[in-house]
């Protein structure tokens, strides 16, 4: 992955709109959170393989960038994206990784489903 | 306490390096005492969280990466009956409960084990580790002969609840498979082991102790975690 170059990966957004794509979405704080930490609120979402076309992706903001997906009933959004990727399958994988390495969000498209 | 002579392990957990920190000395002990161990090992650990910045993987690369440590841990250990179960991390809880002790059951069904090691239901601490430990748990509870069931237990409140381990096993002779398991698993386990190297360096005893020994629980059937299922 590299680091988001907002110009760049405005150009693979652009290149996914009206298009049917399966979604990955994902936040996450991890499943020991609460175990290191009490009194900590542990959230997080995740989908995976779910189709969407939008008609607009922005990725918008300085780095940890925020990404917007805009459908035609509704939206998609992630925030705190760092990295991304179009990887050898030809996927739009975003991810925010935290200073620790550690992943907290991630947002990837994709023509073909995601594994299982 | 010297690790008992068995017929068959059977080892169920549900992440890639959950059997490299807790049970890796005990399985290699067993395999040096001509016991047949298995690991079922029920995901890749998918979503694991451990992915660098900057990063080596991608959250559709990582699962490759710990299919391949998972089977350096059990070549380190000395494991030749791995089990990749198929099942996404952080799903496992909703899964059909009655699929899961299904799944249990045709393993146990079929290996006959006379132990079988898992997570302790209620202090297993992740999603994932509890619903492995109830279905294994459900599983064993409606077998008439049933196995010695050794449970690992690492929630915060574990020593105030179950209070000490049953079973602490010294594996002092088999550090060092036990650290190349973990090692194996360096994707995950980088960070971790680089503190552990720095605190034994400071001789702190419970990082050593930790490495030394490991602690089981027998599974209570008289305070059984649920009344029916």
């Amino acid at each position: 992955m590299e680091l988001v170059e907002v110009k760049k990966l405005q150009v693979e957004l652009d290149a996914f709109a009206g298009r049917d794509v399966y979604l990955h979405l994902e936040t996450t704080n991890g499943s020991y959170a609460t175990h290191f930490n009490e009194g900590f609120f542990n959230a997080g979402a995740f989908i995976r393989n779910v189709v969407i076309n939008y008609e607009l992706g922005k990725v918008v903001g300085d780095s940890p960038h925020r990404v917007g997906l805009k459908l035609p009933h509704g939206w998609v959004y992630a925030q705190g994206i760092t990295h991304y990727e179009l990887d050898d399958q030809g996927r739009l994988l975003l991810a925010g990784h935290d200073g620790t390495g550690k992943l907290a969000v991630a947002l990837q498209i994709s023509e073909t489903p995601f594994s299982y | 306490m010297t690790i008992s002579q068995e017929r068959h392990v059977l080892v169920v957990f549900p992440h890639p390096d959950d059997e490299a920190f807790g049970v890796s000395g005990t399985i290699t002990t067993h395999i040096k005492q001509g016991t047949p161990v298995t690991y079922a090992c029920l995901t890749l650990g998918e979503m694991g969280r451990n992915l660098g910045n900057p990063p080596f993987a991608t959250r559709e690369s990582l699962p490759v990466i710990r299919k391949k440590e998972l089977q350096a841990s059990a070549d380190a250990m000395g494991l030749t009956d791995l089990r990749m179960m198929g099942l996404r991390d952080k799903t496992i809880e909703f899964e059909d409960d009655e699929k899961m002790v299904g799944l249990m059951t045709d393993l146990i069904e079929e290996l006959n084990p006379s132990k079988i090691i898992t997570f302790y239901p209620d202090f297993a601490v992740h999603p994932d580790h509890e619903a492995t430990a109830r279905a294994v748990v459900r599983a064993v509870r409606r077998m008439t002969d049933r196995p010695t069931l050794h449970c690992v237990a690492f929630a915060n409140n574990t020593l105030e609840v179950l209070g000490q381990p049953d079973i602490v096993y010294d594996i002092r002779e088999v550090r060092d498979q036990k650290m190349n398991s973990m090692k194996a698993h360096i994707s995950q386990t980088a960070w971790m082991l680089e503190e552990m190297e720095h605190k034994l360096q400071q001789g702190d005893t419970e990082t050593e102790n930790w490495l030394t020994k490991e602690r089981f629980y027998n599974y209570r059937w008289h305070e059984d975690f649920e009344k029916s299922f």
